[in-house]
């Protein structure tokens, strides 16, 4: 890739061609503030928070600009500071202040922009808007969206359109009563929405939050146990229970993607229905018993059908170190070559 | 898996998925991927963005079509007249890669004769597909490289179903598209360690590694390192141990999470030849409903309480890793083996991590050879790996094949239909599908009360002319009726499937689909026809 230099803030940087200034700000350490910029998508530049300056050039949004060698911007002015304030000021007028009961608190944009911008609480009064809230969705099973949160980046909506091909939703009604909504503005469980979560996931504010958040107290790294895609996964583990699940970013199947069963299909781990004990049928009934018991019981019915009469059905679900096990048992214990398992199903 | 294994010398994705970014024509037959590999799906969608050609063939109009640039809706069951109609084609405008055929193929003068039964007339009346269609298709397909074959079970699971994989691999040889970046054939498999567990040698006819247990040489490998005298007579497959069971000849048998009971073709049969074995232990996580014949239930650790490598469909052998302590008294699957073959007297099962396991399945499989737990720290391996510096193999054949002339085999082929199609008593095509929000016999998925709340129960799907005449509407029940058995589901009208078949999942144990499938058998791959069997559709007395 071809490189440039450039200079911001008076530092020198030599940048990839095709680059954007806010990505290569990023790249280097400095801080612009942004909230509809994400780098898996198309930039579209509607916050209007990345200002810089350009010299020669004046005012722009960094997100959208190409560098350019010799290219000299500043990421700091009164003209710049008095822009983005009001563009701040306008989104955060009618968003709900109740950090703490929000689930993304620490982790949101807009708290990350206003930080860094400062707001007066003065000015904000003046700006308020005069009607009600928006209703919550909370149709879909694994996450809600709250419109009183939002501050309308649509990073969910080229979330939908870009990534996944599926555009359930888009920017609906106009002024004050701007939402993303589905098509007819019916629940997220009526749309054509599949329940991926790719946008929860986007979402740089509150607005999409999954259902029954908790952190986990520590992360695991695995593959998904699915399909045959094999996607990396970091599986969220609080105590003994599986309490949420992420993409793995690094791993070149998914590259952090994960389709609805892999993102939330995780609840069967910690089910109550799990087979805990081994069971032994007596009279047609299940009996829990001891490993040892179960065990013994096991390799002496086995004992009787060593050769021919015997088969196994491995798994396609177990390990591959598993299989291999489940084969050598049958080959050298059984004496068969009666193993198969469902790769024709 | 046979089909390809035959051609090319080995079963298996030619290429990568990340690949599909990078190929000129995609060219999509039997796989509903945005469903059933969803990620991949991603994938195409991504190519198809950047300037990629996508064709379509499938039986169903699927939601992958919407990024089509061109569909083709043939019967199911016609793919051999479909892609042997394209190669055709192919032949006869001069699209074929003459070099790379002389150089890297063998047998095309067989393979050309085969063809002169697919004149176009025949086509397109079996397939239903008009000239025009195949014969865009094929420019495109043949011209736009690199040209990337993906297929799943729409493709395999047919009595013929060897012979359309063979079909597929044809079409590539004949244009060249093997051994290249964003090329290929790639069989899509379904289950998340499917690969490994063939890999592994789960398998009536090899030890891991593909190696066959008739091979006087490889049997003294594997005897010297178990130190065991090995039975040289591949053994039976899945639907043959059923019906040997039926015969009394399998009189034990030991199963580990899977559920027949559900997933099989003739699902009735399944269940009475469970009930006559003498013993059926069974390892699971759930009481699935095939735990529910056994004599002796062991409950199996999920993946997420153990360590261990999974294989995915592009060859990549990946760390699973233990997050939590397996539930209740629960043991993970090695460990319940382990401790049998040692009451049972035999060495050679002293594990106490999975990590030893993968030692001995490297000593003995060379694709696997450059695998370890070490190793995987960093990210996957793609085999095959041959040596611990071996960086893996994204892309097969790309030099020569590994069959005995290290050519890539063209195989001559012919149509056979599907073993039971309609007639007047069963009027209608039944083929099996995928939904999103399920995963096979949903022993897990059913197990997510959110998943069910997006979808709870089973779906025929049949097309508003067909529903019109059987005087049924959606979201009535009505009962689907085969030569095997009958189910009741809930009617969706919905013009995915042309006039004449409907559609059904699997994975709702209260409609359970596969009582109505056919067992019917493709001759070498003994895979059972799921996708296409005869049915009638009655409303509910009353």
């Amino acid at each position: 890739m071809d490189k440039i230099s450039l200079t911001i803030d008076g530092q020198e940087i030599i940048a990839n061609n095709g680059t954007t200034i806010l990505e290569t700000a990023l790249e280097n350490g400095i801080y612009i503030p942004h909230l509809c910029h994400h780098p898996d998508l198309e930039p579209v530049g509607v916050c209007r928070l990345c200002m810089v300056e350009i010299k020669g050039r004046g005012l722009t949004i960094s997100c959208k600009a190409p560098v350019e060698e010799g290219m000299v911007a500043r990421t700091e002015s009164n003209e710049i500071n008095k822009a983005r304030r009001m563009a701040v000021e306008l989104l955060i007028v009618n968003h709900h202040a109740d950090c703490l009961s929000c689930a993304k608190n620490t982790q949101c944009k807009l708290q990350e922009v206003a930080n860094y911008i400062g707001i007066e609480e003065k000015r904000l009064q003046r700006l308020r808007k005069p009607t009600g809230q928006f209703a919550i969705d909370t149709s879909n099973p694994f996450f809600d969206r709250d419109p009183n949160r939002c501050v309308l980046c649509g990073i969910c909506v080229r979330t939908c359109e870009e990534i996944q091909g599926v555009s359930a939703i888009d920017f609906a009604f106009r002024g004050y009563g701007t939402t993303v909504s589905t098509f007819g503005n019916k629940p997220l469980l009526e749309s054509r929405c599949e329940s991926c979560g790719e946008c929860v996931v986007r979402c740089p504010v509150g607005a999409l939050i999954p259902k029954n958040v908790q952190q986990p107290s520590r992360e695991v790294k695995s593959i998904c146990p699915y399909c045959g895609c094999g996607c990396g996964i970091y599986l969220g583990v609080r105590g003994s229970t599986i309490v949420n699940l992420r993409g793995d970013p690094d791993n070149p199947v998914n590259r952090g993607s994960l389709c609805v069963k892999g993102r939330f299909g995780y609840e069967f781990i910690n089910h109550p229905e799990r087979l805990t004990r081994p069971l032994i049928k007596r009279n047609g009934k299940f009996v829990e018993v001891a490993w040892d018991e179960a065990l013994n019981f096991v390799a002496k019915r086995l004992a009787d059908y060593k050769g021919g009469h015997f088969a196994f059905i491995a798994s396609a679900k177990c390990t591959n170190e598993e299989n291999y096990l489940f084969q050598k048992f049958t080959r050298t214990v059984m004496g068969t070559n009666n193993i198969d398992h469902c790769a024709r199903l | 898996m046979a089909g390809l294994a035959t051609a090319f010398g080995s079963g298996a994705m030619t290429n990568s998925i990340n690949e599909i970014s990078d190929a000129a024509c995609i060219f999509a037959i039997g796989t509903n991927t945005t469903v059933a590999h969803p990620i991949i799906g991603l994938q195409i969608k991504k190519a198809v963005q950047n300037g990629a050609k996508l064709i379509v063939a499938n039986p169903g109009k699927i939601d992958l079509c919407r990024f089509a640039g061109l569909f083709l809706q043939h019967r199911p069951g016609t793919d051999v007249a479909l892609l042997m109609g394209m190669m055709r084609v192919i032949v006869d405008e001069g699209l074929s890669d003459l070099s790379f055929i002389e150089k890297r193929t063998e047998n095309i003068e067989d393979f050309k004769n085969s063809l002169a039964s697919f004149d176009l007339n025949f086509v397109e009346q079996t397939t239903g597909v008009s000239r025009e269609k195949i014969i865009e298709a094929v420019r495109t397909y043949a011209t736009c490289k690199p040209a990337i074959v993906l297929y799943s079970m729409g493709i395999t699971q047919h009595s013929h179903g060897t012979d359309n994989v063979l079909a597929i691999s044809n079409l590539a040889l004949l244009t060249g598209n093997i051994g290249k970046r964003g090329a290929g054939v790639n069989p899509l498999r379904g289950q998340n360690n499917v690969q490994g567990a063939c890999d592994m040698g789960a398998l009536p006819n090899v030890y891991p590694g593909y190696q066959r247990v008739e091979d006087p040489e490889v049997r003294r490998r594997f005897e010297a390192a178990w130190n065991s005298s090995l039975n040289d007579s591949p053994g039976l497959t899945l639907t043959e141990i059923f019906n040997a069971i039926d015969e009394g000849k399998i009189k034990a048998l030991h199963l580990v999470g899977e559920n027949p009971v559900l997933s099989d073709a003739n699902a009735k049969h399944v269940e009475e030849s469970l009930k006559r074995l003498e013993f059926l232990v069974v390892q699971d996580i759930f009481l699935s409903e095939t735990a529910r014949f056994a004599d002796v239930i062991l409950p199996a650790a999920s993946f997420a309480e153990k360590d261990g490598t999974f294989t995915n469909t592009e060859r990549r052998v990946q760390r699973i890793r233990k997050a939590i302590e397996p539930i209740g008294e629960a043991k993970p699957d090695w460990w319940i083996q382990c401790q049998i073959a040692k009451k049972l007297g035999r060495q050679g099962f002293d594990f106490s991590h999975p990590m030893e396991i993968m030692e001995e399945i490297a000593s003995l499989t060379p694709n696997y050879k450059g695998i370890s737990y070490e190793r995987l720290e960093n990210g996957g391996l793609q085999w095959p790996c041959v040596t611990r510096e071996h960086p893996g193999t994204p892309i097969l054949h790309t030099e020569r094949f590994p069959t005995k002339t290290g050519r890539g085999k063209f195989m001559p082929l012919r149509y056979k239909p599907a073993a039971e199609i309609p007639d007047d008593e069963y009027p209608l095509l039944l083929t099996t599908d995928r939904s999103l929000y399920h995963y096979h016999t949903g022993t897990m998925t059913r197990k997510v009360d959110g998943l069910n709340v997006l979808r709870n129960h089973e779906l025929v799907e049949i097309n508003q002319k067909d529903a019109t005449a059987l005087g049924i509407t959606d979201g009535e029940v009505v009962r689907v009726i085969s030569r095997r058995g009958e189910v009741t589901a809930k009617v969706k009208v919905r013009d995915v499937f042309s006039s004449g078949v409907v559609s059904m999942t699997f994975h709702f144990a209260e409609s359970p689909t596969n009582v109505l499938t056919s067992p019917a058998l493709d001759p070498v791959a003994k895979i059972p026809e799921t996708k296409v069997c005869a049915v009638r559709i009655e409303k509910l007395e009353g």
